[in-house]
């Protein structure tokens, strides 16, 4: 074995070193940053301040924050109503459809995320694709008035989102041992409790996952707000992106940001509580 | 439906079914009796599963008509059916616990309150686990996991339990326990056991019935004495317990008696299967009816009917010696001697490879049948 060990030790340590570097420092110097004073003549000023996260309950800020909650909550339940039934025809599908399916839940990935979201400006945008289309079929007189509206950047998180979703969920979907269903429907459950009772609770996991994985980003794409909503709606990641980019007020900035992190802590928390409960065999 | 019928809980009537070009039933009848322990035994693919998932419904037949309690069971989903399933591999919920897994019946059936928790305390106390009823089944044993399913069960009060080769996950010593449990659980509920097991031990000690199943068809039904003592065709002869085949010609025939040659001699043996003179026969024996002669046992008088022959293996087996020998024609015999307690001063059973012995067996205790091969 000891010829391996410098191999080993190059490849830990330049794992180390890329968490330190480009997770750890950016992180803490974000985290001490929000407890600066904004500086006039440089970013931050070395003073200890607790109003950045005072200013967080201003009701301007506040009221932002629950829109851009409400966005996210929103996007989250319409990916989970959507691909929840999605990823469970992909279980069930056979085995020579199932990796065409996948592979077009994957697909999307191979474009960057914004050149997608000018695409979806294409097809919504007054003489747009979807326009056009309704247009033709004689469904509508006039052109109807979709971007920049606050469901226009739903549907566009939704589009970007639906594949974080769905993936989680097909994991722990395909995982589900099918012969639980046979002894449920052996003891008298109709589908829906089966549903209920047995592939709900043991999908949880998946569900918590592709939720937190859809609901986090789904507080920060400032992109998708920026060219589907206009100046009508505002995310939380737009907020932290003005307040470096055009308010200079990085500690405030960073105040938000370690708040979203905060919230991402709490929600993997769960998440391994959850699955730490729904897995067999673990003594409390 | 006639008398007949309606005594019995199951009835399958010319079932069969085919998976692709895979026929995995042909043509298969089978009555079985309200409280009735009956196995389907046999090897594996025999099609005993797929009995056992058609009464539960999860099977559709191909053909052929099933009733259970009187009722055309084709067009019944699993879960209108008062039947209940034992599976292989338990198939607990692993998310509820064990009271929650064994309340899922209950309270589909609208159970609640004071009632269900007596139920399911009841269910609990009989396989014994009312101490285990807050854990979840991954913190339990292979055994009691057995248990939780078995109580999962039989608290719903089916009229029928269908056991898919249950204890086939326990050790030695576990699985004979719990045969002996799930004999005297079915005793005391009167209600009807469907076993499936390719154990023919298992199914020997605790069927009222064995139905012996080979390639889609069922070979034998009857007690398990029936099936060891008279097995009907050579499947069955040599798939439950060991058996010895001499093959042997009928030379003389005054049915039920049949002089028949073995080799160079001829004995005179009865069957209830007819044959006609020149017969080819096959004429199976058990190996713990075979007697081994040591050579200075018996007479020469005596010694001029048995069968000489040679020891090639001794196996101790504890509460047996079982020995490998050889007839002098050629034939490799299996037999099992029991230690005697006459003979235990004699160590009559201290047996030497190589050794010259005469073996013959209590005639009548053998079965004749035709010759297949």
């Amino acid at each position: 074995m000891r010829p391996r060990e410098p191999f080993k030790w190059m490849a830990v340590g330049t794992i180390w070193f890329w968490l330190v570097a480009f997770a750890l420092l950016p992180n803490l110097l974000v985290f001490v940053a929000s407890f600066l004073q904004r500086g006039s003549d440089e970013f931050v000023a070395f003073a200890f301040t607790l109003g950045n996260y005072q200013r967080l309950l201003d009701p301007l800020y506040l009221g932002l924050l629950l829109d851009s909650f409400w966005l996210a909550a929103i996007t989250t339940i319409l990916c989970l109503l959507l691909g929840y039934p999605f990823a469970y025809l992909l279980t069930r599908m056979t085995p020579r459809w199932r990796p065409l399916l996948l592979l077009l839940v994957i697909i999307p990935f191979w474009t960057s995320s914004l050149v997608r979201t000018y695409a979806m400006v294409i097809v919504l945008k007054a003489n747009g694709l979807l326009n056009q289309i309704l247009l033709g079929l004689g469904l509508i007189d006039e052109p109807l008035e979709l971007l920049y509206t606050e469901p226009a950047v739903i549907l566009g998180m939704l589009y970007a989102l639906l594949p974080f979703m769905i993936l989680p969920l097909y994991a722990t979907l395909e995982k589900l041992d099918h012969r639980l269903i046979e002894a449920a429907r052996d003891l008298g459950a109709g589908q829906f409790t089966i549903f209920r009772r047995i592939i709900v609770p043991l999908t949880l996991p998946g569900i918590i996952a592709g939720s937190i994985l859809t609901f986090l980003p789904g507080l920060g794409m400032f992109y998708v707000a920026d060219l589907l909503g206009g100046a009508k709606a505002l995310l939380v990641g737009n907020l932290i992106r003005d307040q470096f980019l055009s308010a200079r007020d990085w500690p405030f900035g960073a105040a938000v940001s370690v708040m979203l992190t905060v919230l991402m802590g709490v929600l993997l928390a769960a998440y391994y509580l959850s699955s730490r409960r729904a897995s067999r065999g673990v003594m409390p | 439906m006639n008398e007949s019928v309606s005594e019995s809980v199951i009835e399958l009537r010319n079932v069969s079914k085919a998976y692709g070009a895979n026929t995995v039933l042909r043509n298969v009848s089978l009555q079985v009796q309200a409280g009735e322990f009956l196995t389907l035994l046999g090897p594996s693919g025999c099609g005993k599963t797929t009995i056992l998932r058609l009464l539960a419904g999860f099977e559709k037949a191909d053909g052929g008509e099933i009733a259970i309690g009187g009722q055309d069971m084709r067009t019944l989903p699993p879960e209108k059916r008062h039947v209940n399933t034992v599976f292989q591999s338990y198939a607990l919920f692993p998310h509820l616990t064990v009271f929650e897994n064994v309340a899922f019946g209950p309270r589909l059936q609208r159970v609640g309150g004071d009632a269900l928790r007596e139920q399911v305390m009841d269910a609990l106390r009989m396989v014994k686990l009312e101490e285990l009823a807050r854990r979840k089944p991954g913190q339990l044993s292979g055994g009691q996991q057995q248990r939780v399913a078995i109580a999962r069960a039989v608290v719903n009060r089916p009229q029928v339990l269908l056991l898919d080769e249950p204890l086939s996950a326990l050790d030695y010593k576990l699985r004979k326990a719990m045969q002996l449990e799930l004999k005297q659980l079915q005793r005391r509920l009167g209600i009807t056991f469907v076993f499936v097991t390719h154990d023919q031990e298992e199914a020997l000690s605790m069927s009222d019935r064995v139905a012996v199943m080979n390639a889609g068809c069922i070979e034998q039904l009857g007690t398990p004495r029936q099936i060891y003592e008279a097995p009907e065709n050579l499947f069955v002869a040599r798939f439950v317990g060991e058996i010895n085949n001499l093959h042997g010609r009928i030379v003389a025939a005054a049915p039920p008696r049949y002089d028949i040659r073995l080799h160079d001699r001829v004995i005179n043996l009865k069957s209830k299967w007819t044959f006609a003179e020149g017969d080819r026969v096959n004429v199976l024996i058990r190996p713990e009816d075979l007697r081994i002669w040591r050579e200075h046992e018996g007479s020469d008088e005596e010694r001029a009917k048995l069968f000489p022959a040679r020891v090639e293996e001794v196996v101790y087996k504890g509460s047996t010696v079982d020995l490998i020998i050889r007839l002098d024609h050629g034939d490799l015999l299996s037999t099992t001697q029991f230690f005697n307690e006459e003979d235990l001063a004699l160590m009559n059973l201290d047996f030497q490879v190589g050794e010259r012995v005469f073996v013959d067996w209590v005639h009548d205790w053998e079965t004749i049948l035709p010759h297949e091969d």
